[in-house]
């Protein structure tokens, strides 16, 4: 007999109840600001899903936290605890600057391509230094990775500070792009298909689906080709991959290289899709949301899409909440996405062990 | 909230002239409303407005760079006027807002925007450095003083240029150490290593240490205190941390520039343009209070407000880092 819980258990149902449980404390919570959580709750699914442009910014936060949830995701297949997205996406920035700068008066059909490569070979050689250490020196990855967000991040302010900077504004960023790197917002791809009228400020744009081809792409790649299968094999142990005959310094290196090159790709979405410029702030802590998201869906996926879109509802909904609640702060919108966290990252075995355990039990009643 | 802001669209359409607009609109920049010092001081301006006048307003702190426009827009679609954003951050937004609601008046401070309706608000930072390299050259017995600035950034350089020209103005032979605490945002709140970078001055001879880091200067004063130099603190005033040991604060007041902006707006009056606030009007200014009145002898305020007078006569010019991204005495 099967001890496991069946999958729909496992993938729908008992996120859902972590979900309920969360949403259950922080409705606790906002009673205690002084609020009612039932409308709180109204405010937000209708600021984040129900009005067209708050589900415009929903995706926007979705695409991001798809394409680190994904890096992470990669990288935790071979065993890795990749925690330097964050580096990686910021590093990313600049070459996706770079190509939006030396390309933005052609066409974006020119630059998207071009900054998209760049992004990911800027991503890549991020995490290319930590993989190397860890594969050929044993340096721990999460120690690497933690010290290359913070080079990234000083670099990045260098290269904004004193090469990429327009002087004129004053501002610490570049000049705005121009017109050919514009990529197209929902606005425009709505107007393609004959919807006009839909707010051009959102944005939501083009890379929503690059991030969703990015899922199909890692779904395949880890579950359909034999480089996934030697990632898996050396995740799940990585003696028994080696006496197989994988290379464990290629397989470390290789899933590092992937998930920097995903973790850039994200970049493409806020500097070039939100901003229109590179700052000194283009990723935001995307790239540790991105650990949270791929916890919450269990490194597969189609998991990961969905955890994305939560946290997009979160944010989006929570800034909306801001709005028309003065009482409910920036500060409590973090401790409802901390608290959707803690019960449906951290605490998984709060509910899946009694869930096995009854599962289990009905069996053998049924059996008997 | 679409139906009211469709609605208010409607009022702007047909009765243009006569609009009564909605009440003013606060934006803060990505340190928050509670940041012990420039955000906050935002903050405390609105306040005082609304004790004032008993007029009330909106605010908003973001938590993501997207939030910005969207801010920006929320609160024009609602005929919110003026609407104020802290942070230089907000420039090009403000740009492009600005132009979709001639109506309403928008406020930058601390950025730049050249529309006919956005009201630049600007501080003359390099002035109350000057003050306090005065203060400090002055104070000091080694003949050697510190600064300690945040993010390495042009507006920070701005204050330390200012700082040594004053200092210099006293004694051109006074040695200045100075130390960035970092290179990312996070350097506005490493009190630790703030904490580090004074002890390490210390210990090069400097006696007086001026922070413009933020939250991280919080570790500046205590360091200060604990080895019993002095500390000088900045845009609020942080004379009361270490009472006998911060020797002054330089003030960039930045609830003069709000209380100033959302009253003039409620009496119709407030007007786009460029408001530079520098010694003459109060914007930037020295901290005098119970916690420090000991430590400033009769000769400083003598000193400072002469050469304060002489700024504002224009008899002395601050070089400001910022206008060519370099400084005459460093």
């Amino acid at each position: 007999m099967d001890d496991k819980i069946p999958a729909w258990l496992d993938v729908i149902v008992l996120p859902l109840m972590s979900l309920m449980i969360a949403f259950f404390v922080t409705g606790l919570i906002v009673l205690s600001i002084g609020a009612n959580p039932f409308s709180v709750a109204q405010a937000m699914i209708e600021g984040a899903i129900l009005r067209p442009s708050g589900l415009g910014y929903t995706l926007y936060y979705t695409t991001t936290y798809i394409l680190t949830g994904l890096a992470v995701a990669v990288a935790f297949h071979a065993a890795m605890f990749n925690i330097g997205g964050e580096g990686q996406a910021m590093v990313a920035g600049v070459g996706v600057a770079i190509a939006a700068l030396a390309l933005d008066s052609t066409h974006w059909m020119i630059t998207l391509p071009v900054a998209m490569i760049l992004s990911m070979v800027f991503g890549a050689f991020w995490a290319l230094l930590p993989a190397y250490l860890q594969a050929k020196r044993g340096s721990h990855i999460v120690i690497t990775t933690i010290m290359m967000n913070f080079i990234a991040s000083a670099v990045v302010g260098y290269i904004v500070i004193y090469v990429l900077r327009d002087n004129v504004a004053g501002a610490n960023e570049t000049r705005r792009f121009l017109e050919g790197a514009h990529i197209p917002r929902a606005s425009d791809m709505l107007s393609w298909i004959g919807i006009d009228g839909y707010s051009k400020s959102v944005p939501m744009n083009i890379t929503f689906f690059v991030a969703l081809i990015a899922a199909v792409a890692v779904y395949y790649l880890i579950w359909r080709t034999r480089l996934g299968y030697e990632i898996r094999a050396f995740g799940l142990s990585s003696s028994a991959a080696q006496y197989a005959g994988t290379s464990p310094v290629k397989i470390i290196i290789i899933a590092m290289l992937i998930s920097g090159a995903l973790a850039g790709l994200m970049a493409n979405n806020s500097v070039m899709g939100e901003q229109v410029k590179l700052g000194l702030n283009p990723v935001n802590g995307a790239g540790f949301i991105g650990i949270a998201v791929a916890l919450m869906g269990r490194n597969h996926p189609v998991g990961i899409v969905l955890a994305a879109f939560l946290f997009g509802v979160l944010v989006q909904g929570g800034a909306e909440l801001s709005f028309s609640y003065p009482a409910v702060s920036r500060d409590i919108v973090d401790v409802i996405k901390g608290l959707v966290i803690l019960f449906v990252g951290a605490l998984d075995n709060m509910l899946r062990i009694p869930m096995e355990h009854w599962w289990i039990n009905r069996q053998k009643a049924k059996m008997a | 909230m679409k139906l009211k802001a469709s609605l208010l669209g409607a009022v702007a359409l047909s009765t243009m002239a006569t609009m009564a607009f909605a009440d003013p609109a606060l934006i803060y920049d990505m340190g928050g409303k509670f940041d012990k010092s420039f955000n906050e001081g935002a903050y405390t301006g609105a306040e005082a407005y609304k004790e004032a006048s008993d007029g009330d307003y909106r605010d908003f702190e973001i938590s993501e760079e997207a939030q910005r426009e969207q801010a920006v827009r929320r609160f024009a679609e609602e005929g919110n006027n003026p609407i104020i954003a802290t942070g230089f951050a907000y420039s090009s937004i403000l740009d492009a807002v600005s132009q979709e609601f001639p109506d309403l008046t928008f406020v930058t401070i601390d950025g730049w925007v050249e529309q006919p309706n956005v009201l630049n608000v600007g501080f003359k930072e390099d002035q109350g450095s000057y003050l306090m390299g005065i203060f400090a050259a002055m104070a000091s017995k080694s003949g050697t003083i510190g600064f300690v600035g945040g993010m390495d950034i042009p507006l920070i350089q701005k204050f330390a240029c200012g700082y040594v020209q004053g200092a210099k103005s006293v004694n051109p032979d006074i040695k200045v150490i100075q130390n960035m605490t970092g290179t990312t945002a996070s350097a506005w709140n490493d009190p630790a290593k703030g904490a580090e970078l004074t002890k390490a001055e210390i210990d090069q001879g400097a006696d007086v240490i001026f922070h413009v880091a933020g939250g991280t200067g919080v570790g500046v004063l205590q360091a200060a205190a604990d080895a019993g130099v002095l500390g000088i603190g900045v845009d609020s005033n942080q004379n009361g941390l270490h009472p006998g040991s911060v020797l002054t604060s330089m003030l960039k007041r930045a609830d003069i520039a709000v209380e100033k902006a959302m009253t003039e707006a409620a009496a119709g009056t407030l007007e786009a343009g460029v408001w530079s606030l520098g010694l003459e009007d109060g914007g930037v200014d020295y901290a005098m209070d119970d916690n420090n009145k000991d430590l400033v002898t009769p000769e400083m305020i003598a000193a400072v407000d002469a050469a304060k007078a002489a700024i504002i006569a224009g008899e002395v010019e601050v070089h400001d880092y910022m206008s060519d991204n370099a400084c005459p005495v460093m």
